[in-house]
């Protein structure tokens, strides 16, 4: 009965917000701020909507949060960046499988002043242990996010436990990676971020590439589609072809064919 | 600045010539908050006043929550909506999360407190002063509630203003459970959200002098609607 009145009246808030939708005319995508924040997704977008008549529906998010709400089936789609995790989703049944979709690289910002002098270093262990050396403000994302977790790798190697230093020289910001860079804008400090959002970052300030090339900071992105057996919600078949497409060589060509200031961002490797 | 100002006209520019995508923006974001509102209104409204004159025990308590609720941070009542409307949560079916009505209905809980609050304030006072009219009428305290709030009305619009406020400026609640999802969820504050992460800061403070001159236009077509009200009252008094 209850439950009644809360359908009707949602249904009647619905109507009066215009929010009325027909079946299956849209999907949603879990993904990763660095894909809406550097201007991808709206570059590649409209060419599949036209062709299709399906709204993507994308929701920018760290891929720590990504996820999780693709986990709680708030998402059709999950297109993120820390193959790990992605591989531990779908074994674990949340997702149906995983593609490999483009690369992109990080590269590690940092003053102009560079106080560690880690300028021109094409290895990122190495620089993040003279960051560490010379106690030079670094900032991290510190969200879980597929930038933190590649960071948070390098920093292992290096052996460096940054714990330690959290609150000193190491800030976490705990948000998306426009608002770390603004930080270490501020502050002129070090930061890894990924090449695509940092090209199209609008407030470098004193912030410039120092280190750049390291095999190791390598960028895969993957797609998933996320498991309607866990989730019978999803909408499978105008999911499974926006999938089809992102992985065609129409959807790949459109990837690669996004620039900005004539550099190509994302690089297509799908099978 | 210089910068800056350049934004800002630019900023202007696009509303004046009807630019269709930030004007999309403005509206959705007054839908939002204008719909939330009303809905609030009736609850809030209602609440506040049976509060202000109903005795029962643990009033006093009830009137420290509410009041304390004014104060409520959108990102927990957004993460609160988030988790009822998920496709995990009690109302998944519902099919609302990422929706307009979603972040209506998180804004719903931000802003009736804030209007059942200030509700319970004016019409107690109101209520003190009409005490022995009432009394002599032999009108119980429940039904003096209609009579009361019609007569507060003038009063009331600065809870709805107040309540429209809370509601026009909040990013916490709406960026969660509406996703930013562009041409479909994305407001005012979102948008800034976005532009400022994006580092592009002078658009976001352009958007952001955009959003506090609607904020003026909304509270002074309100200012200007109940001082004639107030006239009429008299010359018909």
């Amino acid at each position: 009965m209850i439950g009644t009145w809360i359908r009707a009246g949602a249904v009647a808030l619905g109507l009066a917000a215009g929010t009325a939708q027909a079946e299956e005319s849209f999907i949603v995508v879990q993904s990763t701020t660095s894909t809406q924040n550097s201007g991808l997704l709206d570059y590649i977008l409209p060419g599949f909507e036209a062709e299709t008549g399906i709204d993507v529906r994308v929701v920018a998010v760290g891929t720590g949060q990504a996820i999780k709400n693709a986990m709680n089936g708030d998402g059709d789609v999950l297109l993120v960046h820390a193959k790990q995790a992605e591989e531990k989703f779908v074994a674990e049944g949340w997702g149906v499988e995983r593609f490999d979709v483009m690369y992109n690289d990080f590269v590690l910002v940092g003053p102009r002043s560079d106080p560690a002098k880690v300028k021109g270093g094409t290895d990122i262990v190495a620089a993040l242990t003279a960051i560490s050396d010379t106690r030079a403000p670094f900032v991290s994302r510190g969200d879980n996010s597929g930038t933190h977790k590649a960071e948070l790798r390098h920093w292992k190697e290096a052996g460096i436990d940054v714990a330690d230093a959290s609150g000193n020289w190491y800030r976490e910001t705990g948000s998306g990676m426009g608002a770390t860079l603004n930080v270490a804008s501020g502050m002129d400090a070090y930061a890894l971020t990924d090449r695509a959002t940092w090209l199209a970052f609008g407030n470098k300030g004193k912030l410039n590439i120092l280190v750049e090339g390291d095999p190791k900071l390598f960028n895969q992105y993957g797609v998933i589609l996320v498991n309607p057996d866990k989730h019978p919600g999803v909408r499978v078949a105008a999911a499974q072809r926006f999938i089809d497409w992102l992985l065609s060589e129409e959807g790949q060509a459109a990837i690669a064919s996004f620039k900005l200031d004539g550099e190509q961002l994302f690089f297509p490797n799908a099978q | 600045m210089q910068d800056f100002a350049a934004e800002i006209s630019d900023a202007m520019l696009l509303i004046l010539q009807g630019d269709a995508e930030l004007w999309a923006i403005v509206l959705l974001s007054l839908r939002v908050s204008l719909l939330a509102v009303l809905v609030s209104a009736v609850i809030g409204m209602p609440l506040g006043a049976a509060l202000a004159v109903g005795r029962f025990p643990g009033r006093r308590a009830v009137i420290v929550l509410l009041n304390a609720l004014m104060g409520l941070p959108p990102v927990v009542v957004g993460l609160l909506v988030y988790l009822m409307l998920s496709r995990s949560g009690p109302l998944g079916v519902l099919e609302l999360l990422y929706t307009p009505t979603a972040m209506i209905i998180a804004q719903v809980v931000l802003v009736s407190p804030i209007i059942a609050a200030l509700t319970r304030q004016v019409v107690e006072m109101l209520a003190e002063e009409y005490s022995e009219q009432l009394r002599s009428l032999g009108v119980s305290r429940l039904a003096s509630v209609p009579v009361l709030l019609w007569d507060a009305r003038l009063a009331l619009i600065t809870a709805l203003l107040a309540g429209f406020g809370r509601a026009i400026a909040e990013v916490g609640a709406v960026i969660i459970v509406g996703g930013n999802i562009n041409h479909v969820t994305r407001v005012m504050t979102t948008t800034i959200a976005l532009e400022t992460s994006k580092g592009n800061l002078a658009l976001a403070l352009a958007l952001g002098v955009i959003l506090i001159g609607i904020a003026v236009a909304v509270n002074a077509l309100v200012s200007a609607l109940s001082l004639r009200a107030e006239q009429e009252g008299l010359t018909h008094a």
